[in-house]
């Protein structure tokens, strides 16, 4: 494994920032969340910690936009406006333990669809020079080449034609990685980071994570002491952390 | 990457059909539990019904029964699956709203048509049925067949998320398949039987009896058709209408 993922100074919105504004949320009677603030930008680092149900993948589901908060706001801004709803498919990049990819798909058909469905074509797109592939890019490799490299940065390499299925837990875990990464997104969100990654796996998100701080901003929920201390800010939920 | 610039959403949608096509080839997950149960029904009814005796609104209700309950068993797992097997999570962070409906219901209408397909021709050999107007039980079997499937997309998507499924599937598509099942037996009716009285438009002044029954024939096929036309439009539009409010409902569906 050798070279740069490409996050840095790829995305569209290299001043992106996350705002949560107040943000609390219930399940039916259950009250998660309660007026969580909070502002990361690009750049920096976010931890959310917390005990086991004290809302932190909720959180990360919320700053993701893939949940609606009972009340607050939560604001993506770039380029001094509010992004909408429409720029989500290109922003966010997400690794989760309730993320699941296809297991009847290869890796590299995975990576193939959800760029598609992305908008991207797949044919030389010059919008992606500079990302990890760049070279294929150019030759026409397209959304292929690009995802063969992403595939080799977390250490697939050899297994994009592979049915996912086939997978072991924690190579779906790094396949989830090369997911979230596809589209250079300009906000990484990371629930459980490290969760089924042996050492070496382990050391690529804090590759990921270091190159992220380039330009892109993160969110990471853990309970993993040493992961906490990747944070810039952290916010603990629940009272008890 | 700004996302829909590049491609337009039907690229976007047939990326989804794609996806979904290329994993029904490699597990069977729908087909199989679809064409079980369609040959089955056609099987059992067939062994146990003289095909004499059911009069063609009779085998026309039939024929539709066997492909609605079919688009049951099998139409609402393009969206359970998703949720069960949890992609539906990354599917919701790349794709938007309308090419997601747009890929499903291509695939509904692509995994009801291959039922039809099956379905029709084995049910006219079963039933030993030839139809007065095929043209236009090839019209009734390919509209309902789209508006079968528009009715099924957007309730697949609407149960996909509750727990009992299957039940809550067939209770809600049935009221809103109505209208379109209706007009579908209707038409299918006409094209087993003719228009009342057809046959009776003699073609006059063709000389000899093979060039006069070619004749009858057309001249039923043709009145056949102009007997189904309100039937078929009906259908038509049935499904235009679906689909334009299944685009309207399926953000707040999907996103909520």
């Amino acid at each position: 494994m050798a070279g740069s993922l490409g996050l840095c100074g790829q995305q569209p919105y290299t001043d992106f920032e996350l705002s949560l504004e107040q943000v609390s949320h219930s399940f039916g009677k259950r009250r998660v969340l309660t007026s969580v603030s909070a502002a990361v930008r690009a750049g920096q680092v976010m931890v959310v910690t917390g005990p086991n149900g004290s809302g932190k993948s909720t959180l990360i589901k919320i700053a993701a936009r893939l949940i609606r908060p009972a009340s607050g706001r939560v604001v993506w801004r770039a380029g001094g406006r509010e992004l909408g709803m429409d720029a989500a498919k290109g922003v966010v990049g997400l690794v989760s333990p309730e993320l699941t990819l296809y297991d009847e798909l290869t890796a590299i058909e995975n990576l193939l669809f959800f760029a598609r469905v992305r908008g991207w074509s797949g044919h030389g797109l010059v919008r992606w020079r500079g990302l990890a592939g760049a070279e294929d890019v150019a030759a026409g490799g397209g959304a292929r080449a690009r995802a063969r490299a992403i595939l080799e940065q977390v250490g697939l390499e050899g297994r994009g034609d592979d049915l996912v299925g086939t997978y072991s837990s924690g190579m779906k875990q790094r396949l989830k990685y090369a997911f979230a990464l596809m589209h250079s997104p300009a906000l990484l969100l990371l629930d459980e980071p490290t969760a089924n990654l042996d050492e070496a796996g382990t050391e690529i998100v804090r590759r990921i994570i270091a190159e992220a701080r380039g330009s892109a901003c993160v969110v990471v929920a853990t309970n993993e002491p040493e992961e906490v201390t990747w944070g810039d800010a952290v916010i603990r939920l629940g009272g008890v952390a | 990457m700004t996302p829909s610039s590049d491609s337009g959403a039907w690229r976007k949608a047939w990326a989804v059909f794609v996806k979904d096509i290329t994993s029904e080839f490699r597990t069977r997950y729908a087909l199989s539990a679809v064409l079980l149960f369609a040959v089955t029904a056609l099987a059992v009814v067939s062994f146990s019904v003289s095909p004499y005796s059911l009069e063609p609104d009779a085998q026309s209700a039939f024929l539709w029964t066997v492909l609605f309950f079919s688009a049951m068993t099998g139409l609402a797992r393009s969206f359970v699956r998703e949720e069960e097997s949890r992609t539906v999570l990354a599917l919701r962070l790349s794709a938007a709203p309308d090419d997601v409906y747009l890929g499903k219901l291509m695939f509904n209408a692509a995994l009801q048509g291959a039922v039809a397909l099956v379905v029709v021709p084995l049910f006219l050999v079963l039933m030993d049925i030839t139809p007065v107007a095929p043209g236009v039980l090839a019209a009734s079997a390919a509209l309902g067949t789209l508006a079968l499937a528009a009715s099924s997309t957007i309730v697949a998507a609407i149960v996909s998320k509750a727990k009992s499924k299957g039940a809550l599937f067939a209770v809600l598509a049935f009221p809103i398949s109505v209208p379109g099942l209706a007009s579908a037996v209707r038409s299918t009716t006409v094209a087993l039987r003719g228009a009342g009285g057809a046959g009776t438009a003699v073609a006059v002044g063709v000389a000899g009896a093979a060039a006069r029954t070619t004749g009858v024939a057309v001249a039923r096929s043709a009145s056949a058709m102009a007997a189904a036309r309100g039937d078929l439009l009906a259908l038509t539009a049935y499904s235009v209408l679906m689909i334009a409010a299944s685009l309207l409902l399926f953000d707040f569906v999907w996103n909520e």
